[in-house]
C-alpha cells in the first residue's frame, strides 16, 4: 500500500484506491498528430489535487476501459490535472474523442516519484525521449519554481521529428531562460529544421553538468534509456543518482493484480520511477 | 582570454593522453577557421583532406536524396569531431557538411597527418583508435535512428 501512503504524504485524502472519482474535461489540446493533453478538474469542487512529480493516475473512459497515464501538470497547481497521452489503443482513442464538459473517472495518484525534493544543491540532467517528456514535465515545473535550490539544470529531449515535439511553446520559453539549458534533437530533420538531428543520448557527453554532483532522470523508450544510462556512466554519474521511469501493463495500480510485474517488483507500486542501482540486475534484460 | 591552439587541443577529450610529441605535430597541422551561417564546408564526393573539431556552432551532415532534396543525416555540435572520410581510401567525403549557425572550428590538415601516420605507426594507432571511437558512436546513434524508437509501435 506504499502508493496510498505516498498519496497521503502528498496531501491527498486517500479514499478507496479502486474507486474512481469523476473529473470533468476542461480542455483537450492536440500536441502532435497522435498525442493530446487532457486538462481535468474535479467534479467535486472542494477536492484539491496533490501529487508528486513522476506519479500516475488511472483514467477511466466510462464503458470503454481504464489506462495508466502519467501526470504531466504542474505539481503546484491544486485545481486541475493534466495528462498527455498518445492515441494507441481502444481506451486512448476513445479518450481522444471526448469533448470539453464530458467526464471521466480518475483513480490516483499512484506510484513512486522523481527525487526532486530530496536533492538540494545538485545538478539535474533530465533526459527525455518522445512522449517520455510528459512524466518529466512536473519535474521541470518544480525545478524552475524552486530554482535557487539547485545548480545546473539540463533538459535533453529527443523526438522523432519536428512535428512530434511535445510542449513546443513551453520548450521555447524554457529555452529562453538563462538558468536552464534546453537541448532538443530530432531523428529526422526536415528541410527548414535548423536544430540538432540525431538521437538524444550522445548529447549527454557534452551537456553542462558536474557528474559527481548530478542527479539524472530518464524517461523514454527502454532502448533509449539503456543507451542514456551507458552515456551517463561514461560521464561518471553514479547508479544511485540515476532514476528511470519504467513502463509496464498497469491494471489495478495498487499491486494486487500482478499485470505490471517487473522482476521482483510491481511497476505500479514500486515504480514507475526506479533508482538504477535497485534494478541493475533486471534492467535491459529481454526475459524480464 | 585567447587560448593557444595547443591549449585548445590538449583540453579536448579526443586528444586526451596523447604523447607530447604527437600533440605538437598535430597542433602544427591545425588552424582556426570560422564559417558564416549556411556555409558549405565540404561537398559530397570532394577530396577529404581535412577534419574539423567544432568549437562553437552547429553543422549539418547532409545527403542529396533524389526527389527528396537535401536530407540531414545528423548534426555535429560544439565539442564534436566532423569528418572521418580522410581515414580510409578513396579519401572522398561521403556526405556534405553545411553550417546551420555561425561556426568556429579547428581544421586539421589530414593529408599531412595521413603521411605522418604512414611514417610513425604509433601516431597512426593513436589517431585511428580515437577515430574508431567516433565512428563507433556514430554507428550506435545511426542504429538507434533506424530503430525509429519513438514510432507508433512503442
Amino acid at each position: 500500500m506504499d502508493a496510498i501512503i505516498e498519496a497521503e504524504s502528498a496531501g491527498r485524502v486517500a479514499t478507496d484506491p479502486l474507486v474512481p472519482e469523476q473529473f470533468r474535461i476542461e480542455r483537450l489540446k492536440r500536441e502532435t498528430e497522435d498525442t493530446f493533453t487532457l486538462e481535468l478538474v474535479p467534479v467535486e469542487e472542494t477536492r484539491e489535487i496533490s501529487f508528486l512529480p513522476g506519479q500516475f493516475n488511472m483514467l477511466y473512459v466510462f464503458g470503454v476501459g481504464e489506462v495508466a497515464i502519467s501526470i504531466s501538470s504542474n505539481p503546484a497547481e491544486a485545481s486541475r490535472l493534466e495528462h498527455t497521452t498518445r492515441r494507441v489503443g481502444v481506451v486512448t482513442k476513445a479518450m481522444g474523442m471526448l469533448k470539453p464538459g464530458e467526464t471521466l473517472g480518475v483513480r490516483g495518484p499512484f506510484g513512486s516519484h522523481w527525487p526532486v525534493a530530496e536533492e538540494d544543491g545538485r545538478d539535474f540532467v533530465v533526459v527525455a525521449g518522445g512522449i517520455g517528456l510528459a512524466p518529466l514535465r512536473p519535474v521541470l515545473y518544480h525545478l524552475m519554481a524552486q530554482r535557487e535550490r539547485y545548480r545546473n539544470i539540463v533538459l535533453l529531449y529527443g523526438a522523432r521529428s519536428q512535428e512530434e515535439i511535445l510542449y513546443k511553446r513551453e520548450l521555447e520559453r524554457w529555452r529562453g531562460k538563462f538558468d536552464l539549458e534546453v537541448q532538443v534533437t530530432v531523428d529526422r530533420g526536415a528541410s527548414g529544421w535548423r536544430g540538432n538531428v540525431g538521437v538524444v543520448t550522445p548529447m549527454i557527453a557534452r551537456a553542462p553538468f558536474n557528474p559527481s554532483n548530478t542527479v539524472a532522470l530518464i524517461c523514454g523508450p527502454e532502448i533509449m534509456m539503456r543507451f542514456a544510462v551507458m552515456e551517463l556512466q561514461k560521464r561518471g554519474v553514479p547508479a544511485e543518482r540515476t532514476y528511470l521511469s519504467m513502463e509496464r501493463n498497469m491494471k489495478c495500480a495498487v499491486g494486487y493484480c500482478g499485470h505490471c510485474q517487473y522482476g521482483p517488483t510491481f511497476v505500479c507500486k514500486d515504480g514507475p520511477v526506479f533508482r538504477l542501482d535497485r534494478i541493475t540486475s533486471i534492467f535491459g534484460k529481454g526475459e524480464i | 582570454m585567447i587560448q593557444s591552439l595547443e591549449t585548445i587541443i590538449k583540453g579536448h577529450p579526443f586528444f586526451a593522453d596523447l604523447p607530447e610529441k604527437h600533440l605538437q605535430f598535430i597542433t602544427g597541422c591545425a588552424k582556426n577557421v570560422a564559417f558564416p551561417e549556411l556555409f558549405t564546408i565540404f561537398q559530397e564526393g570532394d577530396s577529404a583532406n581535412e577534419f574539423y573539431f567544432i568549437r562553437e556552432g552547429l553543422v549539418s551532415v547532409e545527403l542529396i536524396v533524389p526527389q527528396r532534396g537535401v536530407t540531414t543525416i545528423q548534426t555535429v555540435a560544439e565539442g564534436e569531431i566532423l569528418g572521418w572520410s580522410w581515414v580510409s581510401p578513396p579519401y572522398r567525403w561521403h556526405f556534405a557538411a553545411r553550417t546551420l549557425q555561425r561556426t568556429r572550428a579547428l581544421v586539421f590538415d589530414a593529408k599531412c597527418l595521413r603521411t605522418k601516420c604512414e611514417e610513425d605507426h604509433d601516431l597512426g594507432y593513436e589517431l585511428l583508435s580515437r577515430f574508431m571511437s567516433v565512428v563507433s558512436a556514430r554507428l550506435d546513434a545511426t542504429r538507434l535512428q533506424l530503430l525509429d524508437i519513438y514510432g507508433r509501435h512503442n
